[in-house]
C-alpha cells in the first residue's frame, strides 16, 4: 500500500483510527488487515469496485456490522485512542459520536420534526421544549434543510422529495453531535442537483466532523474529499491526497480503475 | 497498456495522437523544405511550405475540438487526463513550429545575392537540428517515452549555441557589407525562427515527459 503524507497535515491525532482490521463474513474474509488514519478536518473518501469491502469496512467504523451474524471483526479501531470493540463499550452512545448516512434515504415514518428530535431526547441532550426545539432548527439549517421545511416541521418525513429525505437524515445524524459521519453512497438514489446540495453541504460540514464517504462516483471524491483510499478485493491499495489520486496514482491497479481499464 | 471497459475511448485516444504525429510530420517537413527552399533560393517551394501551413493549422482547430469533446464527455481521470491536455498544448505548441516554418519560407524571395552569404550553411545545419528535434520528440510521444523526451531536451542548448553563432557571424558580416544589411537582417529572423522552433521542441518534450510520468522534468523527482 502506497500512502502519501498530507502536505498541510495537522500534528493533531486522528479521529479514528484503524489498525490491521480484517472483517469476516462467517469464512470469508472481506477485509485484509487494513490499517488508515481518519483525520478530523478532512473529507475521506473510500473508491473502489463493487465487492471491495470499502462499505463493509466503513460499517466496521461504528460496529454496524454487529447486526449482521455471521460478521467477525479483527484488529483495532479507535475512537480519539478508545477501542470501539472493547467489551463493555456502549454501542448506542458510539453511534451517536460515529454517525452514519446511507445510501437510501430512511427517515422514520413520523413528522420532520420528530425525525431530528428523536435522537436528541433519547440521548438527553436537550433540556425542556425550548431547548429540543433549537437543536431541531440549528441541526436542520446545517443540513441546508431549514428554509425548506420551517413551515412545516409536523409533516411525514417521508413526504419530502429524495433530496431532502436525505438531507432529512443528515440533519437527523448532525442533532446528536457526532464527531465523525460515515457516508454510504448518500447521493446513488439522487438526481444531481440533489446531489450538488448534499456535496455542498458535505463541503460546509468539513471542519466540524470528520467525514468518510464511500462513494462510487469518481467525479463525487473528487469533488468533495480532500484524501482518498483505494480499496480492491478486501486490501487497501492506495491512501493520499485527493489531487494526487486522480491526476499520478502511484500504483497501476488504482490507474486502472479510475480510468475504466478495470476488467 | 490496458485498455479501457469503453473501447470508443480507447479509439478516439488512438484518434488523437494520429492526428498529433500527423501535425508533427508536417511540422518537420516544413522546416526542412523552409530550408532548402531559403538556401536554394527556391521560391516555388518556399510558396508551398506557406501553403501547407494552413493545414497544420486545421488539425490544430480538430484537435481542439475533439480534446473538448472528450473532456466533457469521458471526464478523463489519471493518465487519460494528462494525456489528452498534453495533447491539447502539444496541438499549439507544434502549429507554432509550423508558423515559424513558413515565416522563414516567406523571407526567401527577399535574400540578395545568396553566394555571398557563409552564415547561410551556419543556418542550415542549425535547421538540420531544429528539425531533429522536433522528430525525435515527436517519436518519444509515439512511444511516451520520458527519457528520450529529457534527452531532446537537453539538445536545446546547442540550437542556442547556434543562434549566438549566426548572430555575432551576421553582424560581422553587415559591418564589413553594409550593403548585404537588408539580406542579413532577414538572415537574423530566420536564426531566431529557428531558435523559437527549438524552444517549442523542449516544450513538446515537457509535456511528453508530464504526460507520461505525471511531473515535469524540472521538478524535483519524487
Amino acid at each position: 500500500m502506497v500512502t502519501e503524507p498530507l502536505s498541510q497535515r495537522s500534528n493533531a491525532e486522528p479521529k479514528m483510527r484503524a489498525r490491521d482490521v480484517s472483517v469476516f463474513y462467517g469464512d470469508k474474509k472481506a477485509i485484509d488487515a487494513v490499517s488508515i488514519d481518519i483525520p478530523s478536518e478532512y473529507v475521506t473518501a473510500f473508491i473502489g469496485p463493487s465487492g471491495c469491502g470499502k462499505s463493509t469496512f466503513l460499517r466496521a467504523f461504528n460496529r454496524m456490522n454487529d447486526t449482521i451474524a455471521s460478521a467477525r471483526v479483527e484488529g483495532t479501531i479507535e475512537l480519539d485512542g478508545e477501542d470501539i470493540y472493547k467489551s463493555g463499550m456502549d454501542v448506542v452512545q458510539l453511534r451517536a459520536r460515529v454517525g452514519m448516512v446511507f445510501q437510501k434515504p430512511n427517515p422514520f415514518p413520523k413528522s420532520i420534526y420528530e425525525n431530528v428530535a428523536y435522537g436528541p431526547r433519547i440521548h438527553g441532550f436537550a433540556e425542556g421544549k425550548a431547548d429540543l426545539d433549537a437543536i431541531v432548527e440549528r441541526s436542520l439549517r446545517r443540513a441546508g434543510l431549514w428554509e425548506e421545511v420551517k413551515d412545516r416541521l409536523a409533516e411525514s418525513g417521508t413526504a419530502l422529495s429524495g433530496g431532502q429525505q436525505q438531507r432529512l437524515c443528515i440533519a437527523r445524524a448532525i442533532a446528536v453531535e457526532p464527531e465523525v459521519i460515515l457516508m454510504d453512497e448518500p447521493c446513488s438514489a439522487l438526481d444531481p442537483i440533489a446531489t450538488a446540495k448534499i456535496e455542498e453541504l458535505i463541503d460546509e460540514l468539513r471542519g466540524r466532523y470528520a467525514i468518510v464517504i464511500v462513494t462510487h462516483s469518481m467525479q463525487q471524491a473528487a469533488r468533495v474529499s480532500q484524501r482518498t483510499a483505494f480499496f480492491h478485493l478486501g486490501s487497501l491499495i492506495e491512501f493520499g491526497e485527493t489531487s494526487q489520486i486522480f491526476t499520478t496514482p502511484r500504483e497501476s491497479r488504482t490507474q486502472d480503475y479510475i480510468t475504466g481499464r478495470y476488467g | 497498456m490496458v485498455e479501457h471497459t469503453v473501447k470508443a475511448f480507447d479509439e478516439d485516444i488512438t484518434r488523437l495522437r494520429g492526428l498529433i504525429a500527423e501535425m508533427g510530420g508536417l511540422a518537420e517537413l516544413a522546416i526542412q523544405e523552409a530550408l532548402e527552399a531559403l538556401v536554394t533560393g527556391n521560391e516555388e517551394l518556399a510558396q508551398q511550405v506557406v501553403d501547407r501551413d494552413k493545414k497544420l493549422d486545421r488539425l490544430e482547430g480538430e484537435i481542439d475540438a475533439m480534446v473538448v469533446r472528450l473532456l466533457a464527455l469521458r471526464a478523463p481521470l489519471a493518465d487519460d487526463l494528462r494525456e489528452i491536455i498534453a495533447a491539447l498544448k502539444i496541438a499549439g505548441m507544434v502549429e507554432r513550429i509550423g508558423d515559424y516554418s513558413k515565416n522563414i519560407a516567406k523571407r526567401v524571395g527577399r535574400i540578395e545575392g545568396r553566394g555571398r552569404f557563409e552564415p547561410l550553411t551556419l543556418l542550415a545545419s542549425m535547421g538540420e537540428l531544429a528539425a531533429e528535434m522536433v522528430h525525435d520528440v515527436l517519436t518519444a510521444y509515439a512511444a511516451r517515452d520520458p527519457l528520450s523526451a529529457r534527452e531532446v531536451i537537453e539538445r536545446d542548448a546547442k540550437v542556442d549555441a547556434f543562434y549566438d553563432s549566426v548572430f555575432r557571424n551576421l553582424v560581422t558580416h553587415m559591418m564589413e557589407n553594409p550593403a548585404t544589411i537588408s539580406s542579413a537582417a532577414q538572415l537574423l529572423f530566420v536564426a531566431r525562427n529557428l531558435e523559437r522552433i527549438g524552444d517549442h521542441a523542449t516544450n513538446v518534450a515537457e509535456m511528453v515527459h508530464f504526460a507520461a510520468v505525471g511531473h515535469y522534468p524540472t521538478d524535483i523527482e519524487r
